[in-house]
């Protein structure tokens, strides 16, 4: 990858190693008494890395002109292995953190094997490791498809993308070292938040140059998503994050907010993390990917429209159900559950959207594996959201909160709608980048879409009955008008689900391993002669007369 | 309104302004009120700050991640009430950076768990829950008792806390180190120091059972020893919203 930068991109690359090297080290003396001291190493040595790279590849001559004629690709192909592999550590976590909840004997007397710190490396393993990268991967390719021009250069986007993924890394050794915010879904300490700022503005600057140079005269619809993730996600995380360290030499820091306006920010945080992290970006992917794979165009420009619009405007109100019945004034309350109750309307529009958009191509659906991932990610996208709203009710919400329901509507919606839109849309990307004519094996996404589609259901039934046996037990009074369950009652009521729980992971994991081994035989597969498409490539580089047939 | 957004979506720039502005909306209006509207937060004047043993017990309950299974928040619904005691007000975690009232009850809620449980029963509990609840499936945290506190930085951490708003005077700054060994040694004169600074009900107890040395689970059976015991103000005031 060096030997496809500049000289001057081969120059900030080392200035950029090279204040990395010094912040690592910086915070590894000042933090030599704390752990973050270990972090400034793991950043030095990220830096050392890219020093060693960046000598080796010293000498390689300047990429040549004409790569201007193409779309860079390269930092997305690396994303999409990165994307792979997260997901199944996140998710072979996940499944092993839900066998700890069934046999908590099953574990070794080590602080960092303790359930607590593993949940969050699930969790971010998933949502910022598998997720994220997915993001990253497919909106840089679906940036250059729909405006038709290059990315700005080739330095940027290596940046964001093993910035990003030092983030991830920094955040799961954390958890396992015992640093965490405790904030859910924004656990990493100040100094990693920090850093993933810098890599966003970085991100955020990839988008607007492309954007500005786009061939297209409109901005499709998939890069409105991407970009109100992008920007969303900012303005979020910058928020809720806001701390004061113990000192620069402490992993720990204070949050700025305490008690009910902390609670209501990590709440607007959180619920939204949920809309614009795992919900706009994957409409992103879904408005692009799903079409082409359909060969259908989108069903409703204006319903894609006033979604849109519905999604970025009303989810920011939705935060505040989380916090039913709470110490939160009632007013805020009444607030999310309005909005979050309207909000069904722009999500179902996104859903119906994708699902109208299959009409003349239902048996494509039939026969291709990679389509019925994506069609049945929307059918999840629209149950999730349905489901949704009704635990924003606030009387269904007395029931279903604190419990496992939660749970098993979280997992409709990452198993079902992300995971399956993201495995759909990388099953169809994966040839397109690397030039070979089909997957290695299509027989194995059919076993992979049978699995995640059963691992799912075992999984969010489990959490569905235990969740709502769980809120029927705690509320649950005797003729004598007392309390009939203790808590322990209702635990020893959960085992059976835990253990169903564990399995439905496990199906899902396994399908998630089958996706791995699939797309890598794919890239080790023979490329075939003469396999270079004529019309992907950006516009204005090609010669005149193959302009007129370019129709992507 | 189409012909708007078909314009709009030929301008980069402004595309981006939009998406800032129709998303600012919604959180500027539900939260920045609640920094401004006194009823938000009760008064309650006879509330204490946690005592530096405490804020290290809190930052060892969120190192093991407890609040991914246990909330501090009693909703207002009868069978909590019942079940967990008075719901909980506002202001009770009015110095709770973050807070944590958690999401999900695999174990029970702690906002009140305070004085419920002797320190032996917690130290048990912490160090193998199916010593003391055979059904539990609790992880054992055997590491709190083998442990040592850390606390020559407690100082820097009370300092930090004040930066974000909670009263510590710099004489509590000052001996933070001093009076978190002092509440985990009722013997010692360090002892004395921690009622002087932190009040006469500050729980000064050998929490882990173990003389001379201040282990990790001194500070964590501290911390949960004065959940729901920083005021009285939820016992005094009427609970009229129960439903």
């Amino acid at each position: 990858m060096i030997s496809q930068l500049t000289r001057s991109e081969r120059i900030l690359a080392a200035f950029t190693f090279l204040t990395l090297i010094c912040f690592g080290v910086a915070m590894a003396a000042a933090g030599r008494d704390d752990l973050i001291g270990t972090h400034g190493w793991v950043i030095a040595l990220g830096g050392m890395a890219g020093v060693i790279a960046l000598l080796r590849a010293y000498d390689a001559p300047e990429p040549s002109p004409s790569r201007l004629s193409e779309y860079y690709d390269d930092p997305s192909k690396v994303g999409i292995i990165l994307t792979l592999v997260w997901g199944v550590i996140g998710m072979l976590v996940g499944v092993w953190v839900a066998a700890l909840l069934a046999w908590p004997e099953l574990t070794i007397d080590a602080a960092w094997a303790g359930f607590g710190r593993l949940r969050p490396v699930h969790t971010s393993g998933v949502i910022f490791g598998f997720g994220g990268n997915a993001l990253i991967a497919t909106s840089l390719h679906v940036l250059q498809r729909t405006t038709r021009a290059r990315l700005p250069d080739q330095f940027s986007p290596w940046f964001v993308l093993f910035g990003y993924n030092l983030f991830c890394v920094l955040a799961a050794s954390g958890y396992l070292m015992g640093i965490t915010q405790s904030k859910e879904y924004a656990e990493p300490e100040w100094y990693a938040d920090i850093w993933l700022v810098v890599v966003w503005v970085v991100y955020f600057s990839i988008y607007i140059r492309t954007l500005m140079r786009r061939k297209e005269p409109h901005i499709y619809v998939a890069n409105w998503y991407y970009m109100a993730f992008i920007l969303v996600v900012a303005l979020l995380h910058i928020i809720n994050n806001l701390a004061v360290p113990v000192s620069l030499g402490h992993a720990k820091s204070y949050s700025l907010f305490s008690g009910v306006q902390d609670a209501m920010t990590q709440w607007w945080y959180g619920h939204n993390a949920v809309a614009f992290f795992l919900t706009a970006g994957f409409l992103g992917m879904m408005y692009y990917y799903l079409p082409k794979r359909a060969g259908r165009p989108i069903y409703s420009y204006r319903t894609s429209i006033i979604s849109f619009w519905g999604i970025t405007f009303m989810y920011m109100w939705a935060g505040s159900h989380h916090l039913h019945y709470t110490a939160l004034p009632h007013w805020v309350q009444s607030l999310g559950m309005a909005f979050s109750v309207v909000l069904l309307v722009p999500s179902w529009a996104s859903a119906g959207n994708a699902l109208l958009t299959l009409n003349g191509a239902w048996h494509k659906v039939r026969d291709d594996a990679v389509l019925r991932f994506m069609m049945l990610a929307a059918i999840f996208y629209g149950l999730a959201t349905f489901e949704g709203s009704f635990m924003a009710i606030r009387a269904v919400n007395s029931l279903s909160h604190y419990t496992d329901w939660t749970i098993g509507h979280v997992h409709a919606g990452a198993l079902g709608w992300v995971a399956m839109i993201t495995y759909g849309s990388l099953y169809a990307l994966t040839p397109w980048l690397w030039k070979r004519p089909a997957l290695y094996s299509p027989k194995l996404v059919e076993w992979h879409f049978w699995l995640a589609l059963s691992g799912t259901i075992v999984y969010v039934f489990a959490m569905w009955n235990s969740g709502v046996v769980q809120g029927l037990m705690w509320r649950t009074y005797n003729d004598s008008g007392t309390l009939n369950y203790t808590f322990v009652d209702s635990l020893v009521a959960m085992h059976p689900y835990y253990i169903a729980r564990a399995f439905g992971g496990l199906l899902f994991l396994i399908g998630a391993v089958i996706a791995l081994y699939n797309i890598v035989m794919t890239i080790r597969s023979p490329v075939p002669v003469a396999s270079e498409s004529a019309s992907d490539v950006p516009l204005g580089w090609q010669p005149a007369a193959t302009i007129a047939q370019a129709g992507e | 309104m189409f012909n708007f957004h078909y314009r709009l979506e030929r301008n980069a720039i402004g595309f981006v302004l939009a998406i800032i502005v129709v998303a600012s909306i919604g959180g500027f209006i539900e939260i920045a009120p609640l920094f401004t509207i006194d009823e938000t937060v009760e008064k309650a004047p006879d509330m204490r700050v946690y005592t530096p043993l405490e804020v290290a017990g809190r930052n060892i309950y969120i190192r093991e991640g407890c609040y991914a299974c246990h909330s501090q928040m009693i909703r207002t619904l009868r069978d909590e009430v019942e079940r967990y005691g008075p719901y909980s007000l506002a202001v009770e975690s009015k110095y709770d950076h973050p807070m944590l009232w958690g999401s999900k009850r695999t174990g029970p809620d702690l906002a009140r768990v305070g004085g419920k449980y002797s320190n032996d029963w917690m130290t048990a509990h912490l160090n193998n829950p199916r010593d003391v609840v055979p059904e539990s499936n609790m992880p054992a945290y055997r590491w709190l008792l083998r442990n040592q506190l850390k606390t020559d930085d407690l100082g820097e951490h009370l300092a930090a806390l004040r930066a974000v708003g909670v009263p510590y005077t710099d004489d509590m700054i000052a001996n933070a180190p001093k009076d978190a060994l002092g509440q985990a040694s009722p013997d010692t004169d360090l002892a004395a120091g921690v009622t002087e600074r932190y009040g006469d009900n500050t729980d000064v107890s050998l929490f882990d059972g173990k003389q001379g040395e201040v282990t990790e689970m001194d500070a964590l059976v501290a911390y949960l020893q004065v959940l729901g015991h920083l005021t009285d103000v939820a016992h005094t005031t009427p609970q009229n919203e129960v439903e």
